[in-house]
């Protein structure tokens, strides 16, 4: 019974140093953040490595995603007659919450484990002690222009993501299933608004990308420098990066349209 | 690993593509083109009941939207719901005496405020009131006197 009791408080303990040690580490990335501008480069070759190289996955995503959607959405509005809603439903859906949410996860398994991988491996080949050694902070050289690169790419996908995706259910819905162009676009624009829709929407996938790379960063930092240490990390990524990202989501959907 | 000349103009890329796909969420799906609040002039209106109308509902007159509800109170004074409509500056001509009332778009659609011209040469101006309203149309209540009046009707027979 005891020990049962002394196992909850272990692993609870654990819980909470892992917690504070990850807000500790965001705030030495935080203060360190004007050195980057010294090093522009550093973040220019970031960017292409989290961001240009998931816009495949994103944007192939995003393009299915709306044409499903456009396609379910479809035949449940015809029964109704509202087929020419299916402009607003898609768009708001997508803007709310799947353009955000989606890209997130998606982010997380594409440029988040290889940002845990690469610093893990980094650190379990000695790369960051050699670092400390040659007085390079790897904090600065290495966590930080990943970390800003995370949190610019993620809005610039995630607007992608639902511009892609109302897209691609323009295509299904006007292309293959007979709905008004016009109507579609009409209609869209009065029910999405720019301050509200949009832009919680926007807010929404900075929050998760920040979440996105600052597990990444962290886990690969904190990674036991072995191989399977490694491929534990990049598996705590994802999986954490997904639970956060869920939390958050209903958070900040309770907050932003909870009174409506 | 790339050169950095094309890592470079990738990432320009990328980031244009970014902004391409917000400046596309800004003007083609939402709002945006509606007027901004600077170019607006304030109407009032009150109503016994407004029924299922929403702050952002459009106002017609004839069917084009000229406008939309800015805000929706209560008057516990004169036990009256105050309606706020934020009218574009371009139709800034209309007579002092229209009334306002509220429809339905559809059968189960959204509410929204019609204005009907009235005759006057004067022009309402900003922060008037409108005197003719009509309530809105209550579904429920419509079939509930329906109903009786069916009840009432077999009775008689």
């Amino acid at each position: 019974m005891l020990d049962t009791l002394q196992h909850l408080g272990q692993s609870g303990m654990r819980v909470f140093q892992r917690l504070g040690q990850a807000s500790l580490f965001l705030f030495q990335i935080v203060i360190n953040i004007p050195t980057l501008f010294r090093h522009p480069r550093l973040l220019v070759q970031e960017l292409y490595s989290v961001g240009v190289l998931s816009l495949g996955i994103i944007t192939v995503s995003g393009l299915t995603v709306g044409m499903v959607l456009g396609l379910q959405m479809y035949n449940t509005l015809v029964d109704f007659g509202t087929e020419d809603s299916l402009g607003p439903v898609v768009a708001l859906s997508l803007v709310r919450e799947l353009g955000p949410v989606l890209t997130a996860l998606l982010f997380s398994g594409r440029a988040g484990s290889a940002l845990t991988a690469e610093i893990g491996l980094m650190k379990a080949t000695d790369q960051l002690s050699v670092m400390e050694m040659m007085a390079v902070d790897p904090v600065r050289r290495v966590v930080v222009p990943r970390f800003i690169a995370g949190v610019i790419s993620m809005p610039l996908l995630a607007a992608m993501f639902s511009a892609v995706g109302i897209l691609g259910s323009y295509m299904v819905g006007v292309g293959m299933l007979g709905v008004d162009d016009g109507a579609f676009w009409s209609q869209m624009q009065h029910k999405v608004s720019l301050d509200t829709d949009v832009m919680n929407g926007v807010i929404k996938s900075i929050v998760f990308g920040i979440a996105a790379v600052w597990i990444a960063v962290f886990e690969g930092y904190q990674a036991v420098p072995t191989t399977e240490g490694v491929s534990r990390a990049t598996t705590r990524t994802v999986v954490h990066t997904a639970f956060a990202v869920l939390g958050l989501d209903f958070v900040l959907t309770a907050i932003m349209f909870g009174d409506d | 690993m790339r050169t950095s000349r094309t890592v470079e103009i990738l990432v320009g890329l990328f980031i244009a593509l970014g902004m391409a796909a917000f400046f596309m969420l800004a003007m083609k799906v939402s709002n945006i083109t509606d007027f901004t609040e600077n170019d607006v002039y304030v109407l009032k209106a009150r109503f016994d009941n407004i029924g299922g109308l929403k702050v952002r509902s459009p106002v017609r007159i004839g069917g084009v939207r000229i406008g939309r509800v800015s805000d929706i109170s209560y008057d516990d004074k004169m036990l009256e719901a105050v309606v706020t409509l934020n009218v574009n500056k371009k139709y800034s001509r209309i007579p002092e005496d229209s009334g306002a009332s509220i429809y339905t778009a559809g059968l189960l659609g959204e509410q929204y405020i019609s204005l009907e011209p009235g005759g006057s040469d004067d022009y309402f101006a900003d922060g008037d009131e409108i005197e003719e309203t009509q309530s809105a149309f209550v579904l429920e209540r419509m079939v509930g006197k329906f109903l009786i009046q069916e009840a009432e009707n077999n009775g008689t027979k």
